[in-house]
């Protein structure tokens, strides 16, 4: 079935070259997302450039510096919508200097889209998008074989780029892997069906992200509620209500469930489930709503509140694949304020257990130095329990950042394993 | 209940909400930027909405130029006394008076930039550590790179070269004594999202948004309104049509559109076919092509 009005999320991965700007650009331009005043300013540009026609990459350009420069500094959010769908695309650079940006983009992604171009084939960058994709556990890739109309349209040469992809892909875990064969430039198989690729018989790619199941994307059986505030207004009718705000990290909840706090391990039922004025009987992630229960006890920021017959691990150590995204290189003696979910924590890394080649995807052990970019399977001790799982399980209760306490700065997110 | 998934604004709503509680547990004194403009209106709702039944827990603030719609002032000082809530004014003309800024001068003179010192003058005074504002990511290509949480240095820049990451829906408000945040929790919505959520919540907007009969004159390819701060040329004519505005800011900068939509329903409509950006009509964007950027990095919301 396909469900009207949903979200969808994507991000980009491309390098300079094989034409990620294009790409968007024409999607953008073909779904009618262009508006007049920004089509001036581009065509105006492009023949400054002495460009033949519209350059479709200027619509991915943002600050002065990238314009300059030619180049995508950092990640930035396009917004197009169809009849189906609202589109959010988190374009990321694809420079090796700016795999942070990649992690970033992929980080709350439904679907990435790689390209490759169908002169050069499956290169050291696609790999490491591929992935960066696999790792951040984005639930569909669709790779665009892209410039085409560079190889004459050949579908031998398509089909054995796709194989290419799939040798390689089997190292990495994706549940679902879709290809595509396009001429951004050109057009074919963007919006509209090419006319000279008889032989693909698939989808064009926006029919493909407008159509595309993400219904299972989300974790829909593990309840998972971090409380973020505790809303008092000790006033009139509301003299004695206790609010706990939140967001619905995955799983259901409905009113009357029994439920268990954590790490406190307090129980109690919910006694409803409040959406501004209005009392819900159910409600399912990624809502925002307060719980409020029928016991009086002590709940607060961090706390985790959950089924009492499906919990998360409270854990005082973690195992994390960690993408380190500091300018400044690991220092093994700092000590990080860990964000996971509503929880802040004292936290220091205590082993690198091994580095990963992102050409190769082997990993490297004995290394103990881990610098921006760098990716590594790290453990990490904190100084009070946090409640996790997996993140292959929930990307939501599976994920943490670490903040360095001296300069503040967002220096390594990291995967629970 | 039979569908297990949210429609878009409702999930848009869910993440704004989680947002702006995020914002209230990590800043100890956080303000929202209101200008009367439909953004921060929304915003409002939804502070609203994430704490009810507290009253919205952060003061509403105001970047006043002088040179307002009226419209704007009496929406402003209605909503505030609704929400039972404060209203902080900063005043330009203050700025101005203490020689803390310049004005403009000519015909194109405008306030726009000088409000850049009024609100880091306030911010520090009132030891803000977080101004919420309704800034969009759609809005404009500079807007497009903006965190959801995104630091201020002491001198109230923003350095988009070098911002923190942002995952998953992580936010990292950690500041040093002097630095500030601007958080934005309606980045991921459109013009179109906004006005869609207006109609579903039945939001009260300033008339101006709709079309009315005013005094206009034909400036920089829109309908400038006619008004006291309004200097005229020679030849230029002040003429009387019905126009709306698609955004609100000063009086002397905001150009109107001609039209016939009197409704929210035909708004709607008519911004789903405009074919030209909301800020295509404010001439404090049209400056130079990187008129935004050059303003954020200096304070600018």
């Amino acid at each position: 079935m396909i469900e009207t009005n949903q979200l969808f999320r994507f991000t980009t991965a491309g390098s300079v070259d094989d034409g990620k700007s294009t790409l968007i650009g024409r999607l953008l331009y073909d779904s009618k997302s262009i508006f007049e005043d920004q089509l001036q300013a581009i065509e105006k540009t492009s023949s400054n450039k002495g460009f033949n026609g519209i350059d479709l990459a200027l619509f991915t350009d943002g600050l002065k510096d990238e314009r300059e420069q030619g180049i995508t500094i950092d990640v930035a959010y396009r917004y197009f919508t169809t009849p189906k769908r609202k589109f959010i695309i988190a374009d990321t650079p694809g420079h090796i200097q700016y795999t942070r940006n990649m992690v970033t983009g992929a980080s709350t992604a439904n679907a990435a889209l790689i390209l490759v171009d169908a002169r050069h084939g499956v290169v050291e960058q696609t790999k490491r998008h591929s992935f960066i994709a696999s790792l951040l556990n984005i639930p569909h890739i669709i790779v665009c074989i892209n410039k085409m109309d560079l190889v004459d349209f050949d579908e031998k040469i398509y089909d054995e780029l796709c194989n290419q992809f799939k040798e390689f892909s089997s190292k990495l875990l994706v549940q679902d892997i879709r290809f595509i064969p396009i001429s951004a430039l050109l057009g074919d198989n963007v919006v509209n069906r090419s006319e000279k690729m008889n032989w693909y018989q698939g989808a064009p790619l926006l029919h493909t992200l407008e159509t595309m199941y993400i219904g299972s994307d989300t974790n829909r059986v593990d309840a998972r509620f971090p409380v973020q505030n505790v809303l008092r207004p000790q006033r009139g009718e509301f003299m004695e209500y206790r609010g706990y705000t939140g967001k619905i990290e995955s799983g259901v909840f409905r009113k009357g469930d029994e439920i268990l706090v954590m790490p406190s391990g307090l129980t109690s039922k919910i006694k409803s489930i409040d959406m501004f004025e209005e009392a819900l009987d159910i409600a399912i992630a990624p809502m925002s709503v307060a719980l409020t229960l029928e016991d009086d006890i002590d709940v607060g920021r961090g706390d985790m509140i959950v089924r009492s017959n499906n919990k998360p691990e409270a854990v005082k150590e973690i195992v994390v694949m960690l993408c380190w995204l500091g300018n400044t290189p690991l220092n093994l003696k700092t000590r990080f304020n860990l964000q996971h979910t509503s929880n802040k924590q004292l936290a220091v890394i205590k082993e690198i257990i091994y580095k990963i080649d992102i050409n190769t995807l082997e990993r490297v052990e004995g290394d103990q130095e881990l610098k921006m970019n760098d990716i590594a399977k790290v453990k990490i001790s904190v100084a009070r329990p946090i409640m996790v799982d997996t993140y292959r399980k929930n990307r939501n209760t599976g994920s943490i950042i670490l903040v360095d306490t001296n300069s503040n700065e967002t220096v390594a997110a990291g995967m629970i394993t | 209940m039979g569908k297990y998934y949210l429609n878009y604004l409702d999930e848009l709503e869910a993440e704004s909400i989680y947002i702006l509680r995020e914002v209230w547990a990590q800043f100890k004194n956080p303000v929202i930027l209101f200008s009367g403009g439909k953004d921060s209106i929304v915003v409002t709702r939804l502070a609203q909405k994430a704490f009810y039944p507290l009253k919205v827990p952060f003061p509403l603030m105001h970047v006043d130029t002088g040179h307002n719609f009226p419209e704007t002032i009496a929406f402003r000082d209605k909503l505030v006394k609704k929400l039972n809530t404060q209203l902080i004014v900063a005043s330009v003309q203050e700025s101005i008076n203490q020689g803390r800024v310049l004005e403009e001068k000519g015909k194109n003179a405008t306030r726009n930039s000088l409000q850049i010192t009024t609100l880091l003058d306030v911010l520090e005074e009132k030891r803000i550590d977080c101004a919420i504002g309704g800034g969009r990511r759609d809005e404009e290509k500079s807007r497009a790179k903006e965190r959801i949480f995104s630091h201020r240095d002491i001198f109230g820049q923003w350095d988009p070269k070098n911002q923190r990451p942002e995952l998953w829906h992580l936010y990292n408000g950690a500041y040093q004594e002097g630095e500030h945040f601007r958080s934005f929790p309606i980045s991921n919505w459109t013009e179109l999202d906004i006005w869609n959520y207006i109609k579903r919540e039945k939001i009260e907007i300033p008339s101006l948004y709709y079309a009315h009969k005013r005094e206009v004159l034909w400036r920089n390819n829109s309908w400038i309104p006619f008004s006291k701060f309004l200097k005229i040329d020679n030849g230029e004519k002040v003429v009387s049509k019905k126009v709306r505005f698609r955004t609100l800011g000063d009086i002397t900068i905001t150009g109107g559109i001609e039209s016939e939509c009197d409704d929210i329903n035909k708004i709607i409509q008519e911004v789903a076919a405009m074919r030209n950006t909301e800020r295509g009509n404010r001439s404090d964007d049209k400056r130079s092509e990187t008129a935004m950027e050059d303003r954020k990095k200096q304070g600018y919301f």
